[in-house]
């Protein structure tokens, strides 16, 4: 059987090109937001495009922090991408601020990039900051397709990842079974479908 | 640092790639998906589809591409040609698609930008402006120096693909409108230069690009990759737009970016 991945749908942003780059590179991928799916799912993705509280709010109302919470406990990876991976974070500052899922530490913030044009839009040298699954056979300084204003702040031991922007910034983070990234891997070609072949690799290797 | 652009142009018309010179002329180049892999695969950033059917059913005919698209394509990609509302928008982003690109419809009514820019974020909007050097003053008894020559060339805007030029309206102040009422993005194409292989027009492609503070997309005129490497380092553009030399294999993309990164222009490869 093949590797089953939920992409939670809470309501923000294209979904349907992360699933289609999951069934690319042979993974089984369903979008949906109720407990049974995401319950018999190898692997959740959530993913967004937005604004944070808005997005926290979609969240809330169908009860998916506790279910997330629920799976990462139970050990099922969980991989954030661009506002999804900011909404694994503790809080953000975004509109006033609000509260993230908390399952990595740490603050979103807007990027720290003077006299440059934000959003910061378009690919980007990433360098991987440590070892790890999600980025095997990824070369280091390979560009991924970016477009966001805020990035995370995480504990050194979870960067993952950085990119510059005048000021570098952390764009993938790491803490457990719970991976996030602020750039697009489904719109990085080669390279983004790699980290979701890792990612699909690393789901399926967690005994059920 | 990010990093400059190479964007192939597909030309849609009832499902097939087409190119034209100076707008008509038209010349089938394949299938625009089969092609659209092709160039993922040999490394461009983006790609622009810009669908020209002449058809009621356009919503359709754009939609059906974005989703076979974004079936088979994993780098961002824009569709225009027939969004003239946040509705038309919102189909061909569900569908997969990563920004709507608005030309005539703009024209016809600004407003549009900002709404779609309100629902979706500036860096979904693409505004594309097609120009052509205007000729109304050349009419000095004494002086016969051609439009441009002191250094003050003025290009009109035209739309519904070319055929119909608007009056009061030349390109940098649109560009400058469009990008306040809320264009992330200009794709500004030289009807002057477009299928020529002449160069893209780098005096309007500089004097857009030091005119607003989004990206500017050059278009139209590229022929050599030497055309390239110009638009990026004498007319500032942050990306080239190429459609035939491309098509029909001249150069690969491929080619495209070592030639960019041979000349010091950050690319990636």
């Amino acid at each position: 059987m093949t590797t089953r991945i939920c992409i939670l749908d809470y309501g923000m942003g294209n979904l349907r090109s992360v699933e289609k780059a999951l069934e690319h590179v042979g993974a089984t991928a369903t979008i949906a937001n109720d407990a049974a799916t995401i319950r018999a799912a190898d692997g959740l993705i959530l993913p967004g495009v937005g604004a944070f509280p808005k997005a926290m709010e979609g969240i809330r109302e169908l009860g998916l922090g506790e279910l997330i919470a629920e799976r990462r406990d139970a050990g099922v990876p969980i991989l954030g991408i661009c506002l999804g991976l900011q909404l694994l974070f503790d809080s953000t500052t975004e509109l006033g601020g609000a509260a993230g899922l908390g399952l990595l530490s740490g603050e979103v913030d807007v990027l720290d990039s003077p006299g440059l044009k934000i959003p910061h839009i378009g690919w980007a040298p990433v360098r991987w900051e440590k070892q790890s699954r999600l980025v095997e056979g990824i070369d280091s300084e390979t560009p991924f397709y970016l477009v966001h204003s805020f990035a995370p702040h995480p504990e050194s031991d979870d960067l993952l990842g950085t990119t510059a922007y005048g000021n570098r910034f952390a764009c993938a983070a790491e803490r457990d079974n719970v991976f996030g990234v602020q750039f697009h891997p489904e719109k990085s070609s080669a390279a983004g479908l790699r980290l979701l072949s890792n990612f699909a690799g690393i789901c399926a290797a967690v005994p059920a | 640092m990010v990093l400059k652009r190479i964007i192939p142009c597909l030309d849609v018309d009832a499902g097939r790639v087409v190119k034209g010179t100076n707008f008509i002329g038209l010349r089938d180049a394949g299938d625009p998906v089969e092609l659209a892999e092709r160039y993922d695969a040999e490394g461009a950033d983006e790609l622009v589809f810009l669908d020209i059917t002449a058809s009621h059913e356009k919503r359709e005919t754009i939609v059906e591409l974005a989703r076979r698209t974004a079936d088979n394509v994993f780098i961002p990609f824009t569709i225009g040609g027939g969004i003239r509302s946040v509705e038309d928008a919102q189909a061909v982003l569900d569908a997969g698609a990563d920004k709507v690109s608005v030309n005539s419809s703009a024209l016809a009514r600004p407003e549009l930008l900002t709404e779609l820019a309100d629902h979706f974020g500036a860096q979904c909007v693409v505004i594309a402006i097609d120009a052509k050097r205007s000729v109304s003053q050349v009419a000095s008894p004494t002086c016969a120096a051609p439009p441009g020559w002191f250094g003050d060339a003025i290009w009109d805007v035209y739309v519904n693909g070319g055929r119909k030029k608007v009056e009061s309206r030349d390109a940098v102040s649109w560009a400058r409108e469009a990008v306040e009422r809320g264009a992330g993005e200009i794709l500004l194409t030289s009807m002057d230069r477009d299928g020529t292989n002449d160069g893209y027009d780098i005096e309007l492609t500089r004097a857009v690009a030091d005119a607003v503070t989004v990206p500017v997309i050059a278009s139209g005129g590229a022929g050599t990759l030497d055309h390239l490497s110009e638009a990026i380092s004498d007319g500032n553009a942050d990306a080239v737009l190429c459609a035939s030399i491309f098509h029909y294999g001249t150069y690969r993309v491929r080619d495209a970016k070592e030639r960019l990164a041979a000349d010091g222009i950050p690319v990636r490869l």
